[in-house]
């Protein structure tokens, strides 16, 4: 149910009072509430609940775990066990 | 699709659990919160690959398993209405209430629609004045900003016609009476990613220094849950008691300050009854008085609807992590997805449901959750 779906935003624009937008997932758009959001600009990416942009996804943070294991493969061979 | 493939990538996820077989001692037990969660552990059989002895139980974070009979008793009556048009997240429609469930009654020729959204319901609203629109708000925290907007929408624009029945359930007051519950088995938690996404990390702390559990707040696909396991059983093994946050892609310790304030202005904290767990304080919310207008719980006069729940169901112990589903006498036989009896059966997230789809009702030892690997019956 609180399934959040990461997407990009193609588009911003304010329609009557309600700022909304245009997210692209994969291939597929809708059209999503970007109300609570209001910094993101075309581009970024947004994680999408229901039609509404909860947070903006942040670059840095989201490599973080591949830098982590890339890291601990460097300092020791990290063997994968067989099962 | 950038920021989901990169985190299924079956390389990394034997990398985490050999980390993880690494750093466990002795036996743990971690319960994720979200149904969200429990799908990608049972889909991608997350708890299987776990070491000996890290073993993962069910939450109760699953809003369409918790919401109450009688909230879906009262959704059928006010469906039942010939001036009425019922709007409802697309799983809630399936959720059998002693009267039946609403795809039932749109069969029957009530005028019951799914929608994507909330604002969906209030451009039906705006499109039909001459019918009353009541939209099916549940949700948590993740689906409470939604829900308030649309509240506030349909009030900003003098849509009389727009109303909400509401059963809202809030986290954190649950994962309390997890833990002080007699017989818990609960030692970390893998928080709910999503939800703090709105509500932010903070409110966790208190729960985290009182009770002496990890939790960290643990994102939705493989690696995250591998992250969110490594990092819990690391703090366990250290004696840590903190809050810790794996999805810090998506989850500001603050949270979305701007969500929240609308919450604030439309919703207000009340007690909760949970399906299958029972009634929990200050655990949901409800409309502020000056949105009365859009109550519809008082608008169709609902509000003193009664149920009562089968009595084979094991649901309220499986929700509290002291059971699994195939422990269930009823499990896959009286009770599957068709013919669900409670709470964990009746939305896809629910434990039961997905066990069943995976499954894991077959009973046999290469099939086994942990539990049965362990010997624990």
């Amino acid at each position: 149910m609180c399934l959040g779906v990461p997407g990009r935003v193609v588009e911003v624009r304010r329609e009557h009072d309600v700022l909304m937008g245009k997210v692209e997932f994969g291939g597929i758009s809708k059209h999503v509430c970007l109300e609570h959001v209001p910094e993101v600009r075309p581009g970024d990416y947004v994680l999408v609940h229901v039609g509404f942009a909860l947070s903006r996804l942040d670059e840095a943070e989201a490599r973080r775990v591949f830098e982590f294991l890339a890291s601990i493969n460097q300092l020791d061979d990290l063997t994968v066990p067989s099962s | 699709m950038k920021y989901l493939d990169e985190y299924r990538d079956g390389d990394m996820a034997a990398q985490l659990v050999a980390l993880i077989g690494r750093a466990v001692t002795r036996p743990w037990v971690i319960m994720e919160v979200c149904g969200g969660q429990t799908h990608t552990i049972v889909r991608y059989g997350i708890d299987e690959l776990l070491p000996r002895g890290v073993e993962l139980v069910h939450g109760p974070g699953c809003p369409v398993c918790v919401t109450p009979l009688e909230t879906v008793d009262r959704a059928h009556i006010i469906a039942s209405n010939p001036d009425v048009i019922f709007c409802s997240f697309g799983d809630m429609l399936r959720v059998p209430g002693s009267r039946g469930d609403l795809l039932g009654l749109k069969a029957r020729g009530s005028d019951v629609r799914f929608v994507y959204s909330p604002l969906d319901a209030v451009r039906i609203a705006a499109a039909n004045p001459s019918r009353r629109v009541v939209f099916f708000a549940i949700g948590f925290e993740t689906t409470a900003p939604a829900n308030a907007m649309a509240v506030s929408l349909a009030r900003r624009r003098g849509l009389r016609n727009f109303s909400v029945l509401v059963s809202h359930s809030l986290v954190p007051p649950a994962m309390t009476a997890i833990l002080q519950a007699p017989g818990n088995r609960v030692q970390a938690f893998l928080g709910p990613g999503h939800v703090c996404t709105v509500m932010g990390t903070s409110e966790y702390e208190p729960i985290a220094t009182r009770y002496g559990v990890p939790i960290v707040i643990t994102g939705f696909e493989p690696l995250d849950m591998l992250e969110g396991v490594l990092r819990a059983v690391r703090q366990l093994e250290a004696g840590g008691r903190v809050v810790d946050n794996q999805y810090a892609r998506a989850v500001r310790p603050d949270g979305n300050p701007v969500a929240r304030q609308l919450i604030d202005e439309v919703f207000e904290v009340c007690d909760r009854k949970w399906r299958g767990v029972g009634s929990i304080p200050k655990s949901g919310y409800r409309l502020r008085y000056e949105y009365r207008d859009h109550d519809a719980e008082r608008l169709f006069e609902v509000d003193d609807v009664e149920a009562t729940e089968s009595a084979v169901c094991i649901s309220g112990q499986i929700l509290r992590g002291l059971k699994k589903p195939s422990e269930c006498p009823a499990f896959g036989r009286a009770c599957t997805p068709r013919t669900p009896l409670g709470a964990t059966m009746v939305s896809s997230e629910g434990a039961c449901a997905a066990y069943y789809a995976y499954g894991r009702y077959l009973g046999q030892p290469a099939l086994a959750g942990p539990a049965e690997r362990t010997g624990r019956q």
